[in-house]
């Protein structure tokens, strides 16, 4: 990629990630209590919100390839090869706990900084962290 | 309309505008830059700025790590735009205790870097794609969540 085009690049994900702090704020899903209390069988905003992102989502992974060649700043489209497997069974019921305990998954953990919740700061640490042990305990 | 109140004490329209901004910023990032983007990698991949073992120095972790933290900077940005413009920049906190958080986040980030995935890798690029397996790890982590969170309410409250 040109000099040029990285920059543009680092731009565009910006962009994208900006889109998506922006959209998981006025969600209120960087709100703990907000999860919790879909969790709970409260409130179930937290499906419309999962509806809503992967529709969209399910629409451009889907479409965009079929009508442009490769990505508008070069590169090509990747996937997410997923595999089921004892790693994948074990990690989702571990994270699920967690995020059953706390309320706060990753993309939250991150754009709360933003809302200036510094609470939220313990919880991106212990993700930090487990993510670190994770590394540290897997092999190669 | 009662039903929607019964389901959505709260409203339910910011729920379903939020959750089609953040498709478009996973479709936009597909559309410049081809790449899917899951939160939970940039936990690993960041890591390996400073750690040198192995695991945190391979390709997908080192040639990914600089664009996922420029996607986690804009996460903050556009968290940041909201706080500022909508939310009139007041304080913001959490009644879950410091504990609560510290130890659910440890889960939260060893179980979805072994799992591969989480709400956002597994839940909407997983679903987004179409992947069997994603729809598995979502169910899964769906389960448990509910049980812990049901059980934490009940005994921690």
């Amino acid at each position: 990629m040109s000099t040029q085009n990285t920059f543009k690049s680092a731009l565009a994900t910006l962009a994208a990630g900006a889109l998506f702090g922006f959209g998981l704020s006025y969600a209120t899903m960087v709100r703990p209590e907000v999860v919790l209390s879909f969790l709970r069988f409260e409130d179930w905003g937290l499906m419309l919100v999962m509806g809503g992102a992967v529709l969209v989502t399910l629409l451009a992974y889907k479409v965009l390839p079929r009508f442009i060649n490769r990505p508008l700043l070069g590169g090509y489209f990747h996937t997410h090869p997923s595999n089921w497997n004892r790693d994948t069974a074990v990690g989702a019921a571990l994270f699920g706990v967690g995020w059953g305990l706390c309320g706060v998954c990753p993309g939250p953990a991150i754009a709360g900084l933003g809302t200036g919740n510094w609470d939220l700061l313990w919880a991106l640490g212990g993700i930090a962290l487990g993510a670190l042990v994770q590394g540290l305990r897997a092999r190669g | 309309m009662n039903l929607l109140t019964t389901l959505f004490p709260l409203g339910w329209q910011h729920y379903l505008l939020g959750g089609l901004l953040i498709g478009l910023g996973t479709a936009l990032l597909f559309l410049f830059t081809g790449r899917i983007g899951g939160m939970s990698t940039v936990f690993s991949s960041s890591w390996s700025y400073l750690v040198r073992r192995p695991f945190f120095q391979q390709p997908r972790f080192v040639d990914s790590r600089g664009w996922r933290l420029v996607y986690a900077a804009g996460l903050i940005v556009g968290a940041l735009v909201w706080w500022l413009g909508f939310a009139g920049g007041a304080a913001q906190g959490t009644q879950v205790p410091a504990w609560q958080l510290a130890v659910g986040g440890f889960f939260v980030g060893y179980g979805a870097r072994l799992g591969n995935g989480c709400t956002s890798g597994h839940g909407i690029c997983g679903l987004g794609s179409l992947q069997l397996p994603s729809l598995g790890a979502v169910l899964t982590f769906m389960a448990t969540a509910f049980l812990t969170a049901n059980l934490a309410a009940r005994w921690l409250a």
